[in-house]
């Protein structure tokens, strides 16, 4: 009698001990939610294999939580409805993390849909990882709990930006050039705020946006910046819609420095060596020179796709889940977005990273880093032209963190 | 001075690459009363066509051979599936196109994939033609303007000066007299779908390397030639092309007018208050409605001039 019930807590012990590392084994499934055909199209592809890429990786190795990534690509074509309708698919699938990045005409609503179906639908609750959707409404007006962004925000790029600015003597008459949605009004609107406080002497000369990967040609576009007498571009366009103005640029042989988000996105680093050498400025949490296992995370990623691993908010955001779930001691995405929450962890590059639990907006450093020709110090070959970008000036995570006024709902 | 010259070249070479792409539907149009909803595919085609070409045997060829190989696709498809729908009526001749630019498209995403191809310039065509005012104006572009230029002399010769010039005339207005008089004109038929196509691909040939090759290209010119064509009246080929490179033009002018509905309004003393309902659209400025212009440019023509500007058809 006594050795059964011996027999018995021995087994409850061990059924606890199990069930203390119940996540281990396991295997999370992601829907990544992405324009992976049309105009964005090559973005998106980029991006799904830097998600496998990374979820092998960690598979494989350094994974805290002992379980397993399995990335499933869900094709938006880059439009939201056609997301919002992947993101029931993926519910009805069982899938209990969506990744969206490009775009937040697509991530706002996303978000949203996210908040009504974990309502709706206790027991499948959804937890929406955000990679590059950087409109500040996300973690402001907009916040939601259960959406955590593992990029910058505009607000946080362009206070860097800007600041960034204040040094760079040759700047007198900025044009901006972005794209027609929520994402190119926030640029415009935080550029203006950011450069009156840092300089308040550069005149606006131009304000323009475009429609979302419609424009095929931007000669018009560069003949009016030429016309307005610009010395420098600044612009938040990423993908075919940055790739397009610099080649029309190089066409116009109008080459002025350009300020901007995305010039290390697909494409564009190949237009931007066929042009004339001038002055381009990435604004970002990452660069392309990195050493230690970041580095050799882009040399494997090059071996084997013979592209760039760009997006390294990817790596950030898989480590952050592991993190969470080995916290959580669960997979459970109603455990792991409590544990997500003011988890601090290390980012890709070993440093200090931390979700704010405010608003679920993650802290971390930002770089300034310049277009310039491979050499000895800054070897990463960026889309194979003999140029890189190289780290210019590093803001730590407490100067590139901006106030938030997110009245987050949480769930009780 | 600068801006508008360079403008007007931009607007030029654009203008007339619409025109390459809408005399060839304009064409057919007018002679079998076919609406060729698949025209913009065979745009697509000769630059996907050329992209592989050009890979294997070079631009120069490609740019001969991938018109010809999307003429024959357009002639076989003539052929094969349009001549037999024929009797049935104008509608399922509409839809049966319809159904072949989803065809197209399906099959052009399958063999090249969804997204952008590299179909670069050759060699000759990369760099400035000249300066003007300090503005490169770019070897390509003035290319896609004497290729379109020569094309135009082309069918005009073909069109006025040939005796299948003079048949593929008098079939556009009396067909039956034509046959009547012993002339195949399904075969002309055939043979003007066919050139039709090429010509778009020819389009495809130029235009994709200039701007972009991707699967969505046909899309977004396939909405565009139907404006020239109606603005330039239905089946007159010198109404395309002025109605081509008026588009064109206003197009590429329209994006640097920064005016907008409340300036005008400003001018006369009226201000737009912030919190009107009308306000986001009162503000809208030109160069933001510059992809909508053609469009509005349409309707206004089918209001006040339902024959197009050069049209000659009162019905």
């Amino acid at each position: 009698m006594h050795f059964t019930i011996k027999m018995m807590a021995a087994c409850a012990a061990l059924a606890c001990a199990g069930a203390a590392f119940a996540q281990s084994g396991q295997t999370v499934k992601i829907a990544m939610i992405e324009g992976l055909s049309g105009p964005m199209g090559p973005v998106g592809t980029n991006q799904l294999k830097s998600w496998q890429y990374v979820a092998e990786h960690l598979n494989a190795a350094e994974n805290p939580a002992g379980i397993k990534f399995e990335v499933v690509p869900m094709d938006s074509k880059s439009s939201p409805q056609e997301a919002l309708n992947l993101l029931k698919s993926a519910v009805d699938q069982g899938i209990r993390y969506v990744a969206q990045g490009n775009g937040s005409n697509v991530g706002v609503p996303l978000s949203d849909a996210v908040g009504k179906s974990n309502e709706r639908n206790p027991g499948k609750e959804v937890v929406y990882i955000n990679y590059a959707a950087v409109d500040p409404a996300l973690t402001n007006e907009k916040c939601n709990y259960w959406h955590f962004r593992f990029d910058a925000d505009t607000s946080m790029k362009m206070a860097a930006l800007t600041s960034f600015m204040k040094d760079q003597k040759n700047i007198h008459k900025v044009y901006l050039v972005n794209q027609n949605y929520s994402h190119g009004h926030q640029v415009s609107k935080y550029f203006k705020e950011g450069i009156e406080r840092n300089r308040p002497d550069v005149k606006i000369v131009g304000d323009d946006f475009v429609a979302l990967g419609q424009v095929k040609d931007f000669a018009p576009y560069v003949a009016k910046i030429k016309a307005a007498g610009a010395d420098t571009l600044v612009t938040g366009s990423w993908g075919q819609d940055f790739t397009l103005l610099v080649k029309a640029m190089n066409d116009a042989g109008f080459n002025i420095p350009i300020y901007a988000y995305y010039p290390s996105v697909s494409g564009t680093p190949t237009a931007l060596a066929q042009g004339k050498e001038t002055d381009v400025y990435q604004i970002a949490y990452g660069h392309s020179n990195y050493s230690g296992r970041t580095r050799e995370l882009a040399d494997g990623f090059k071996a084997k796709y013979n592209d760039d691993l760009y997006t390294l908010s990817i790596y950030n955001a898989m480590m952050a889940l592991s993190d969470a779930m080995a916290k959580a001691k669960s997979t459970d995405p109603v455990k792991v977005a409590a544990a997500l929450q003011g988890l601090r962890f290390k980012g890709f590059n070993g440093e200090d990273a931390q979700m704010r639990a405010t608003d679920h907006q993650l802290q971390m450093g930002m770089w300034i880093s310049k277009w310039q020709k491979v050499d000895a110090k800054n070897t990463y070959n960026v889309e194979n032209t003999g140029y890189t970008f190289a780290p210019v000036k590093y803001l730590e995570p407490f100067v590139a963190s901006t106030p938030t006024s997110c009245q987050m709902k949480r769930p009780s | 001075m600068e801006f508008f010259s360079i403008s007007l070249l931009n607007g030029l070479s654009y203008g007339l690459m619409l025109f390459m792409l809408s005399s060839g539907l304009t064409l057919i149009f007018s002679m079998m009363g076919v609406l060729n909803f698949a025209h913009a595919s065979f745009y697509m085609l000769g630059a996907y066509f050329a992209y592989a070409l050009s890979t294997s045997i070079g631009y120069w060829p490609a740019l001969f051979i991938a018109p010809l190989a999307a003429g024959l696709l357009g002639a076989l498809f003539e052929q094969v599936c349009l001549r037999r729908v024929h009797r049935f009526g104008n509608v399922p001749e509409l839809l049966i196109t319809f159904g072949l630019s989803y065809l197209v498209l399906e099959v052009v995403q399958l063999v090249w994939g969804r997204n952008v191809v590299p179909y670069g310039l050759p060699e000759q065509l990369q760099g400035p033609l000249f300066t003007l005012y300090g503005t490169q104006f770019p070897k390509s572009r003035a290319f896609i303007m004497l290729v379109a230029v020569l094309m135009l002399g082309g069918i005009w010769l073909v069109l006025t000066r040939t005796r299948i010039g003079l048949i593929i005339q008098a079939a556009l207005t009396h067909p039956d007299t034509v046959q009547a008089l012993g002339h195949n004109v399904p075969r002309v038929f055939m043979l003007v779908f066919g050139g039709g196509a090429a010509l778009a691909a020819l389009a495809g040939v130029v235009a994709g390397n200039t701007y972009v090759t991707e699967p969505a290209m046909a899309y977004a010119v396939g909405s565009i030639i139907f404006v020239v064509v109606v603005v330039g009246g239905m089946g007159s080929l010198a109404g395309a092309f002025l109605a081509s490179l008026l588009i064109g033009v206003v197009q590429t002018f329209a994006v640097a007018i920064d005016t907008s509905l409340a300036d005008l309004l400003r001018v006369i003393g009226v201000q737009v208050a912030s919190g009107n309902p009308l306000e986001q659209a009162l503000r809208l400025t030109v160069s933001q409605i510059a992809p909508m212009l053609p469009y509005l440019f349409m309707v206004l023509i089918l209001i006040f001039r339902p024959r197009g500007l050069m049209g000659t058809r009162e019905d």
